[in-house]
């Protein structure tokens, strides 16, 4: 699978600064997670603000996925982990 | 999950039409639950408690055992489960490696199913049988997200939803049985979506 061609905004935080980073984290869309759900989801597991976890949570509705962290394997696992527990569906992949 | 309860019936469904929704309060949310509305959640979300302890490896080997897999909270699966509703619940963690998998699962799962359980064990201790008023703290409102949303997910794979704007109601004849739980999983966003409002 390839990484979904979002495009990947400027860090705001230090959180996401690992941009070439070999592994990512890709949650998927489906019809049941709502869009104001998903958008809190980002917000409180990555700590994005607003702006940028709407324009994720629009990424995943309307390419069907979308790349929301990246790092470490560990870390995505960890991250992967997290948002199975908010019932998102996330799956972890190596950047290529 | 089974769909052959009367308990959604009669007078119950029309409490239900008056939809219950959150609103926001200092330190939390509030809602105000009639009778029926909370015996449809604390009924759905005992099955998904249940669904996920019933093939815990946790509860397969029994805690007690002595079984070192179980001590370390180690999960015993390696595949997706083969129950639809407990695949989505319990997803894969790589889309295209197997073994990978396999691996995320045995050192993920059994975390995940015990917070899917301590998630519906927050709502069934703050939602009274009976109804009322409901006040929550905010880990409490965090707790009832997850398990809202795994409730509806659950409902979702039984109603075959796979389209977010198909009205699920045309697709099902009336005296499908599954048919009065479109109502509930609309109902069910509905409730889910003013908690997260009450939050932001």
């Amino acid at each position: 699978m390839g990484v979904a061609p979002v495009e990947v905004e400027q860090p705001t935080t230090g959180q996401d600064a690992a941009l070439d980073a070999p592994w990512v984290t890709v949650v998927w869309n489906d019809p049941v997670n709502l869009m104001n759900y998903v958008t809190y989801v980002f917000q409180k597991v990555f700590g994005y603000p607003k702006a940028k976890a709407e324009k994720l949570m629009l990424d995943v509705h309307h390419k069907g996925k979308a790349v929301v962290s990246s790092g470490t394997r560990e870390a995505m696992e960890r991250d992967a982990e997290t948002l199975h527990g908010y019932g998102l569906w996330a799956t972890v992949s190596h950047a290529s | 999950m089974s769909w052959d309860d009367d308990w959604l019936s009669g007078e119950d469904e029309e409490d239900l039409e008056v939809a219950a929704s959150f609103r926001p309060v200092p330190g939390g949310a509030a809602a105000f639950f009639e009778q029926a509305q909370a015996g449809v959640i604390r009924y759905l979300v005992s099955q998904i408690a249940e669904l996920v302890s019933a093939d815990s490896t946790a509860a397969d080997l029994g805690v007690d055992s002595g079984d070192l897999e179980a001590q370390l909270g180690l999960s015993s699966h390696a595949q997706l489960p083969d129950d639809p509703v407990l695949a989505r619940l319990l997803p894969d963690g790589y889309s295209d490696d197997p073994e990978a998998s396999a691996e995320f699962r045995r050192y993920t799962e059994e975390t995940l199913r015990s917070g899917k359980i301590a998630s519906a064990q927050t709502v069934l201790s703050s939602l009274p049988p009976g109804g009322g008023q409901v006040r929550l703290s905010e880990p409490e409102c965090q707790q009832w997200l997850r398990a809202l949303n795994d409730v509806r997910l659950a409902l979702s794979v039984r109603l075959g939803i796979t389209d977010e704007n198909e009205d699920m109601s045309d697709r099902l004849s009336e005296d499908d049985p599954r048919a009065a739980y479109v109502w509930v999983y609309q109902w069910l966003a509905y409730l889910q979506e003013s908690l997260v409002e009450a939050l932001a």
